[in-house]
């Protein structure tokens, strides 16, 4: 049943890799009386071992102004120490923790969460100061005809929506070419971000991948600088840019979910190669030090248990070997949204189904 | 190249209007830009970590920021759910000022009377709540539709319902005049501003949806001089329309870009201030010709100006408020900050 699975999935066909064992610490996160984890659907460590889980705990829900309605809640941001000890929360009642993506930790231990339907990046200090907003929340969600309640849409934007921040102010400029489909506007205004990265120099790099389907590049305060991709199958298009990770060099690794693939850019966006037989990569991280790896999760979606599988590969894409499956149980995996390679053998991956993070040590 | 071509080219440079550093403007960036020309910078510097919040306490968007007499700092912000929050002189956490007040669904922007009352506009409710300095509730004005009773906001070329006395259709902002008279500007549903008694009792109103000298397109911000004249940011038509005390037009400002947020400063010597903010929706094409805040005299002079956009200390991200405290101490409520800024000015003698 599991080879079947692998043969028929979408872009497994030549990737039978051997098998990586692995153990998993499953209940390493240990949460308060009375406070749940829901969907982990980020997890990232620093450099001390903290971990920080961006999960979503309730749906977003709206409330109706004198004419339009407003959205709030539904996403929290944990913080545990490197025994899984509760620490705190950081960004409760803040503005925009709608529907969880990814988190993701910089080198100087900074913390930046994405929003899929807030289409909101926040770079919180390590204390959780707000340091840096990047995008904009609408100011008001439909109900009804022109759109869904939030939580309900899970972020879907149709194609051709791009840069319309519904209320969001003025429109996105004229005098210029129309945009390609999931190009965006410039600047940082996104329409259901998935992921962020950055380089050695600080520089930002977002994947704008639910509705838009773009990678954007700031400069380390937050400056846009340039954006890449549109809709579509060919080299530098994108179909759900799910995930993104750089390596030592400033190249960009994008998950390319919905072609199948990996697409290699170098640091201007210039498209490199890309990599395939891995699957529909959901989630991707390189690990740091002298021999990096790069990772990739061939989630299963959430109304199957096929696939699940996570790839080890070289950088240049050689697969090295592969772990895991789709379930319910330990060490399978439910729907893993991201995972965190601080260290090359030691992953975090947070699952949507599973509501928990597991700790995967490779052998 | 022939002739023919290079006659051909100069007209074409020509028609594209290069700016001042000899680069193109796009059509959008020609509209957004501030007319006026070769305006000296004023220097500036700005407090860093000015306002100190309270552990698991975070701004969302900074609509609105107000000082009163003793320079408490008061702060309007879209968090979590709209919160209006009180500092002192140094940034120092005060408290909370109508946590759950029916009035509090959107914020839109704060101002403080000269009694040092506390008055939130909130755009969510289409209320006006005028607060006490203890944070009471003295008087409402605008009333709140009851739940299933939603208006909704006409799409851009529907006519907005005729404007009643004493309902708001997504008001901006609110002023006094010497007398205490309270002007407001309304807004994004409706186009006018409307003078009441210091009472709450409607007097008369001004403006429709057009851009004729006396019409108005987005109403976003007003404030009142020592005459008890009416400067009225009309956003949308990138002008300041001034009117006297009875709401009649006196004069037209439009050098200074689409004013987001103006403010005169108190004494004997007012001056005022109009932000050309950057867009709020991040667009970098607009965001390179907007974002600086003009320094005029009250017939309209521009003295000078500062501020670039960007999210570094000192930059601006989107001004929607400021307070004039004096001549050359400025607060910025700002949007995609989610933060507010104390602006010293260095104006050179």
């Amino acid at each position: 049943m599991r080879i079947i699975s692998i043969l028929i999935g979408a872009g497994s066909l030549f990737a039978q890799a051997p098998e990586i064992a692995f153990d998993s610490a499953p209940n390493l996160l240990k949460m308060p009386d009375r406070m749940y984890m829901g969907e982990a659907a980020g997890v990232a460590t620093n450099s001390k071992g903290h971990i920080y889980v961006y999960t979503r705990t309730g749906d977003a829900y709206a409330t109706t102004g004198t004419s339009r309605t407003f959205s709030h809640g539904g996403s929290r941001l944990f913080e545990f120490d490197q025994t899984g000890k509760y620490v705190g929360e950081i960004g409760q009642n803040s503005y925009g923790f709608l529907v969880a993506q990814s988190v993701r930790v910089d080198p100087q231990d900074n913390i930046w969460i994405v929003d899929k339907l807030s289409s909101l990046v926040v770079k919180f200090a390590p204390d959780g100061r707000v340091l840096m907003p990047m995008g904009r929340k609408p100011e008001a969600i439909f109900v009804g005809a022109r759109g869904g309640v939030p939580g309900a849409g899970r972020g879907a934007v149709p194609a051709g929506a791009a840069g319309a921040a519904p209320g969001g102010g003025r429109g996105r400029g004229e005098g210029g070419p129309a945009p390609l489909p999931g190009a965006g506007a410039p600047g940082d205004l996104f329409n259901g971000p998935s992921d962020v990265a950055w380089d050695a120099q600080g520089n930002i790099f977002i994947s704008d991948g639910f509705g838009n389907a773009r990678i954007a590049k700031f400069d380390k305060n937050g400056k846009y600088l340039k954006s890449w991709g549109s809709r579509g199958s060919e080299p530098g298009q994108f179909n759900n840019p799910r995930s993104l990770a750089t390596d030592a060099q400033g190249n960009i690794y994008v998950a390319d979910k919905g072609n199948n693939r990996i697409q290699v850019f170098d640091n201007d966006g210039t498209f490199k190669t890309e990599i395939a037989g891995v699957g529909a990569p959901t989630a991707i991280c390189i690990s740091p030090g002298s021999h990096p790896y790069l990772y990739a999760s061939n989630s299963n979606e959430v109304n199957s248990l096929d696939h699940g599988e996570i790839y080890k590969m070289e950088l240049d894409g050689k697969v090295l070997g592969q772990f895991g499956r789709a379930g319910h149980l330990i060490k399978e995996f439910g729907a893993v949204n991201q995972i965190d390679c601080r260290r090359a053998n030691e992953l975090y991956v947070g699952e949507l189904m599973n509501w928990r993070v597991q700790k995967i040590t490779l052998h | 190249m022939k002739k023919s071509q290079r006659i051909c080219l100069a007209v074409l440079a020509l028609l594209s209007m290069p700016n001042f550093f000899g680069q193109t403007l796009t059509r959008a960036q020609e509209r957004a830009k501030a007319k006026a020309q070769n305006v000296p910078e004023i220097p500036y510097e700005s407090a860093p970590n000015f306002l100190k919040l309270p552990t698991g306490v975070y701004f969302g968007e900074v609509v609105g920021v107000a000082t009163n007499s003793k320079g408490h700092v008061f702060v309007y912000t879209r968090s979590y759910d709209t919160r209006l929050l009180e500092f002192d002189q140094a940034g120092k956490f005060v408290k909370e000022i109508g946590e759950g007040v029916y009035g509090f669904a959107f914020a839109h922007a704060v101002r403080v009377d000269s009694q040092d009352n506390i008055w939130a506009v909130d755009e969510g409710t289409n209320m006006i709540v005028k607060f006490s300095p203890e944070g009471k509730v003295l008087m409402v004005l605008g009333h709140r539709p009851e739940s299933g009773e939603v208006p909704v906001t006409p799409g851009f070329g529907v006519a907005p319902p005729a404007a009643e006395p004493y309902t708001f259709n997504r008001q901006t902002d609110v002023a006094f005049d010497p007398q205490g008279n309270i002007f407001v500007s309304d807004g994004y549903g409706n186009s006018r501003v409307v003078k009441y008694d210091k009472n709450g009792r409607y007097i008369t109103s001004a403006g429709s949806r057009g851009s004729e000298p006396g019409q108005l397109n987005l109403p976003h911000t007003l404030t009142a001089d020592a005459k008890g004249n009416i400067y009225v940011g009309d956003r949308s038509n990138s002008r300041i329309q001034v009117f006297d005390n009875d709401l009649k037009l006196k004069t037209v400002y439009d050098q200074v870009g689409a004013p987001w947020a103006v403010c005169i400063t108190p004494g004997p010597h007012q001056y005022l201030y109009s932000s050309n903010s950057n867009p709020d929706n991040n667009n970098s094409e607009i965001m390179a010709v907007t974002g600086e805040v003009y320094k005029m005299e009250l017939d309209g002079t521009i003295l000078g100006k500062f501020g670039k956009p960007g999210k570094q200390l000192g930059e601006f991200s989107t001004i929607h408020e400021m307070d004039c405290r004096s001549e050359n101490e400025i607060y910025t409520a700002e949007i995609n900050r989610w933060g507010v800024q104390k602006i010293v000015l260095h104006p050179k003698k």
